[in-house]
């Protein structure tokens, strides 16, 4: 059995398994041509899409083409992702943020209650705060001031590092989320690199880390999704271990759920009946698994899924991004699709 | 001819590695007949500081519309009218496009890109907005991608390696060539689900394996026809992907195009290999016309950098069989060939 569980967890590995059986099916419908966007531009894989107050809807995508630099005394990246801006109805609005230092690798946005936007970059290893009009007001970590030319292997996390301990402060390793509680704490999923949750407060102080890489409680294969309830609750989604992982506001492990596949990407609604989002996304080279979004109260229990992997309208690809600011009226970002779906829930 | 390529092999140690596979590629149809044609002066008309870089890939539509996807500082897709007019570049800063292959039309007009260099087949309408994806792009997160060596990775249903060109069947499946690092042929069904393959990473020189499948289209009956490169043949392949025939007379298997109307011809290049090497213009640079069995009926040009003549030709458009377009690497250009097979002559012996 123990030389057998690698094998399992890599079979498993990304949801090639179905997730619980017997979740009823909501019905729903996509929108055809969520968002309309000029001639000349392009969505390309789809980190993160976000919804403000008013529905203006922001989309972190990786549009391609990072330029590294040749003829330098080390080898410099930069460009690679844009940010986008449509009004509530999907018209393009503006790009914020063009030619940023920090967009190369979009990982999410996110959208706080008073409307700053929050960008994540997974290559950049920084989090981004945006006013509402698209100023830079905070930055956490800071971007790698070149790449390694031929790039090394990430280095792995410390060997026997415990669970709880985390790294320190805001030195990001392919950080994927942001969330923050009423009080405007900081949440970052840190991510893929470093396999941790970091919390700071709201003027960015480091308050603590946890977490390491594994299968224990309070540890992660990846933290690839982050989210936070009314209650100060997070919400982690741990896609290699097949659960999201419930923490108190201070770190320490309450409960795991585990009957919802891998999930990738996760989002708590506003308002006084909270529910949480979660999918089980298909793994990039592969739409004949897995696909489907999960509908749950916030103590793990599954009210209805919904959808499959594909490239059809009302199919999903790779999903990276849910916003749900609208219980039953979602916006889901594809990877593996290019796009972003406006999704109504029957 | 061997002789000279011999004496210059004694002379010139490089050479002769390279002689063996130039003698291969001569065809080994002897005594066709010549097809007369004239290239379009002036065909496309570009805007002042617009430019063709390496004009791989050439396409129409139904409407007689032009694209051409060509290797420019950025990969690029411009569209011309059917009198060669420049209308519009589409998928501008596209993140499916980093190194042009080959643009297709299907019978709808939507038009399709094989980019090698992001290992994505791109689905635009014919406003040119995205419709589908096939393949993944390998994320930047991963870092420089050094040029592999070694064995070929297992071939993936939906990943492609290097992929080269597509096709469609009367349904609407998909057949993808894939590519310079797998060597197979893959079929979709029209949402892009994995359905079948031929061949696998592996190169192979048996029927149904495939060494640098470089080009492919689909017959209205559903059969595909594979222009295997590297081992000097074009393969057809019935709808399930199962081996029909191989067409190993006309050269090198660079591209092939299955012309449209009620009776359908097969176009393949025996294209002038890259380089230029000395002897090559001399037994290369053909394109032959062929019924679809096999039999060929024709063949016309002729490797040169001078207008008329061909600098590697990638690509050919044959929607009307007597109105060839050409797309060109090494001389960044495309020329509207008009065939005059009424005036055909008999073949000359001199090759």
């Amino acid at each position: 059995m123990k030389r057998l569980l690698p094998l399992l967890l890599a079979a498993t590995f990304f949801g090639a398994l179905p997730a619980a059986a017997q979740v009823p099916e909501i019905a729903f419908d996509s929108a055809a041509n969520a968002l309309t966007l000029p001639d000349d531009v392009y969505l390309g894989e789809v980190g993160g899409v976000a919804t403000n107050s008013k529905g203006d809807i922001f989309v972190y995508t990786r549009t391609g083409h990072p330029t590294l630099t040749i003829g330098a005394a080390r080898g410099f990246v930069h460009g690679g992702s844009r940010l986008f801006q449509f009004d509530r109805n999907g018209k393009f609005v503006r790009e914020i943020g063009k030619d940023s230092y920090a967009f190369v690798f979009a990982q999410q946005v996110r959208i706080d209650p008073q409307d700053n936007i929050w960008a994540v970059d997974q290559m950049t290893n920084t989090v981004l705060k945006l006013d509402p009009e698209g100023r830079v007001l905070m930055i956490l970590g800071r971007k790698p001031e070149a790449v390694f030319v031929p790039v090394r292997t990430p280095a792995a996390p410390a060997a026997g590092q415990a669970a709880g301990v985390g790294a320190p402060t805001d030195v990001f390793n392919r950080p994927t989320d942001v969330a923050w509680d009423s009080a405007g704490n900081i949440f970052v999923a840190d991510g893929v690199g470093n396999t941790r949750v970091a919390k700071f407060d709201k003027n960015g102080v480091f308050v603590k880390s946890w977490g390491s890489k594994g299968t224990e409680p309070g540890q992660f294969g990846s933290a690839r999704a982050i989210a936070v309830d009314a209650q100060g609750n997070v919400y982690v989604a741990d896609p290699q271990n097949k659960r999201i992982q419930v923490f108190d506001n201070n770190g320490t492990f309450k409960t795991a759920i585990t009957n919802v596949g891998s999930p990738q990407a996760l989002c708590i609604t506003p308002g006084p009946n909270q529910v949480l989002y979660s999918s089980n996304s298909n793994p990039p080279n592969d739409i004949d698994v897995a696909g489907d979004i999960y509908k749950l109260k916030l103590d793990g229990t599954v009210i209805g899924k919904f959808g499959k992997a594909g490239r059809l309208p009302k199919e999903f690809n790779f999903v990276n991004a849910i916003d749900c600011r609208t219980e039953n009226g979602l916006l889901v970002g594809e990877i593996g699709n290019l796009r972003v779906q406006k999704i109504a829930l029957h | 001819m061997q002789r000279s390529l011999t004496s210059v092999c004694a002379a010139a140690l490089l050479l002769c590695a390279a002689a063996p596979a130039l003698a291969q590629q001569k065809a080994k149809a002897q005594n066709v007949p010549e097809i007369p044609y004239t290239s379009v002066p002036n065909f496309l008309k570009l805007p002042p500081g617009e430019y063709l870089g390496e004009s791989v890939g050439v396409a129409t539509n139904s409407k007689g519309h032009i694209f051409v996807y060509h290797r420019s500082a950025n990969t690029r897709l411009f569209e011309f009218d059917e009198n060669g007019n420049f209308l519009k570049e589409i998928g501008k800063g596209y993140y499916g496009f980093e190194f042009a292959h080959s643009v297709r039309v299907d019978p709808q007009d939507n038009i399709w890109t094989v980019d090698e260099g992001t290992n994505m087949v791109t689905k635009f309408s014919p406003e040119g907005k995205v419709l589908m994806v096939l393949g993944r792009r390998p994320p930047a997160v991963a870092g420089v991608v050094a040029t592999p060596t070694g064995p070929n990775k297992p071939a993936e249903k939906y990943i492609f390696c290097r992929p080269t060109d597509v096709g469609w069947d009367p349904q609407g499946n998909i057949f993808v060539s894939d590519g310079y690092c797998n060597n197979r042929v893959v079929k979709f069904d029209k949402n892009g689900r994995f359905l079948a393959q031929a061949g696998s990473e592996k190169a192979g020189k048996g029927p149904g394996e495939f060494t640098l499948p470089h080009g492919l289209q689909v017959d209205r009956q559903g059969n595909v026809y594979v222009a295997d490169r590297t081992n000097i043949r074009y393969q057809v392949l019935d709808n399930d992907l199962k081996p029909k025939a191989i067409y190993d007379q006309v050269g090198v298997g660079w591209t092939a195009c299955v012309s449209q109307g009620p009776h359908q011809y097969l176009f393949a290049s025996n294209s002038n290999p890259n380089g230029n090497q000395p002897g090559t213009w001399a037994i290369t640079g053909e394109i032959y016309k062929m019924e679809l069995d096999g039999t060929i009926i024709g063949k016309f040009g002729h490797a040169s950098k001078e207008f008329g003549g061909f600098q590697v030709v990638h690509m050919m458009d044959c929607r009307n069989p007597d109105e060839i377009v050409v797309g060109e690497i090494e001389s960044w250009r495309v020329q509207k060939l008009i065939l005059q097979p009424q005036n055909m002559k008999k073949a000359s012996t001199a090759q």
